[in-house]
């Protein structure tokens, strides 16, 4: 953790955090907005991405993983790698089929 | 108050930095096991929706969507919260930092309440699986699939805001206690890793099981 008082601005610790936290807002807006349009297969890919940014923006600010050591982005990253072999090997089978 | 955050300091670590560390890599890889404990269930959850778009279309009509979007920004307001939280505990304002704590708890009492609001009268419409189940003709079976998925992944979630809250209440209890330093803040730190977590699965959850096939009518 980098987060020697001294060294931080005063105020732009929490200042970010009402940014990201107005960004979420809007971003649920839109992910809730969006589904009122017919865009085909299109509506998951935007729920999806949407979500995805969202839990970005969360685990790289709320969560700390910017200023955090480098084996945090490894054990979240290697969370996602694991979750992407359950996927893609499961839908290689039901989806083809 | 430094020979109190002293005191923090477990023998087997060179100092309160690489205790810290430790602490939040600990979490870290428990949220690991986290993602794929529930990613076995969107996993399930993609494989039924892929067969059977059009009762999971319908029978996603049937969950409130303004409840869904309510809870959604209770929990976004109180990952707020946690990360104020988290950094009214670093810099040493032991008032801020139990209010932020409380407010979390309340808006985690907050989504739970509205969670049971919305399981209540799923329940009196006939939205349970099982033998009292009334749907539609075309998609009463799969719909019940659908509806399976709902109540076991909201209420895995629901179960993981119940132990948040717990936890929470113990890291009040803490900080007023005065247990809770900037030299030594790593429980705030880490239960707010589990809490964000929570916050998360939530984000994922919202739009695919309240917002599929909005459009259609």
């Amino acid at each position: 953790m980098s987060t020697d008082t001294t060294h931080a601005h005063a105020s732009s610790p929490t200042r970010v955090y009402y940014v990201i936290f107005a960004v979420l807002l809007v971003c649920t807006y839109l992910t809730w907005q969006v589904a009122y349009f017919d865009l085909g297969r299109l509506n998951t890919v935007a729920a999806l991405v949407i979500a995805g940014v969202k839990a970005s923006l969360v685990v790289w600010f709320f969560m700390h993983a910017r200023s955090g050591p480098r084996l945090t982005l490894v054990i979240a990253l290697g969370a996602l790698l694991w979750l992407a072999i359950l996927l893609a090997l499961t839908a290689g089978d039901y989806l083809t089929r | 108050m430094s020979s109190h955050a002293h005191g923090a300091l477990a023998h087997q670590f060179d100092d309160l930095d690489q205790q810290r560390e430790v602490a939040s890599l600990g979490m870290w890889i428990f949220l690991a096991t986290e993602v794929l404990f529930f990613g076995g269930l969107f996993l399930v959850y993609s494989v039924y929706r892929s067969w059977y778009p059009q009762a999971f279309a319908a029978a996603s009509h049937e969950l409130i969507v303004w409840a869904g979007t309510l809870n959604t920004v209770v929990l976004i307001t109180s990952s707020l919260t946690v990360v104020l939280a988290v950094h009214a505990a670093q810099s040493g304002r032991r008032r801020t930092l139990v209010v932020m704590l409380l407010a979390t708890i309340v808006l985690g009492c907050v989504f739970l309440g509205v969670k049971a609001f919305e399981y209540r009268s799923e329940y009196l419409e006939h939205h349970v699986p099982g033998m009292g189940f009334q749907f539609e003709p075309d998609y009463f079976l799969h719909a019940q699939i659908f509806f399976s998925l709902y109540f076991i992944m909201t209420g895995l979630h629901a179960v993981h805001m119940i132990i948040g809250l717990a936890i929470m209440s113990v890291m009040v209890w803490m900080s007023s206690r005065g247990d809770i330093t900037p030299e030594y803040y790593n429980p705030i730190e880490v239960s707010g890793l589990y809490w964000h977590f929570v916050d998360i699965v939530w984000i994922f959850l919202f739009p695919l099981l309240y917002l599929i096939g909005r459009h259609v009518h």
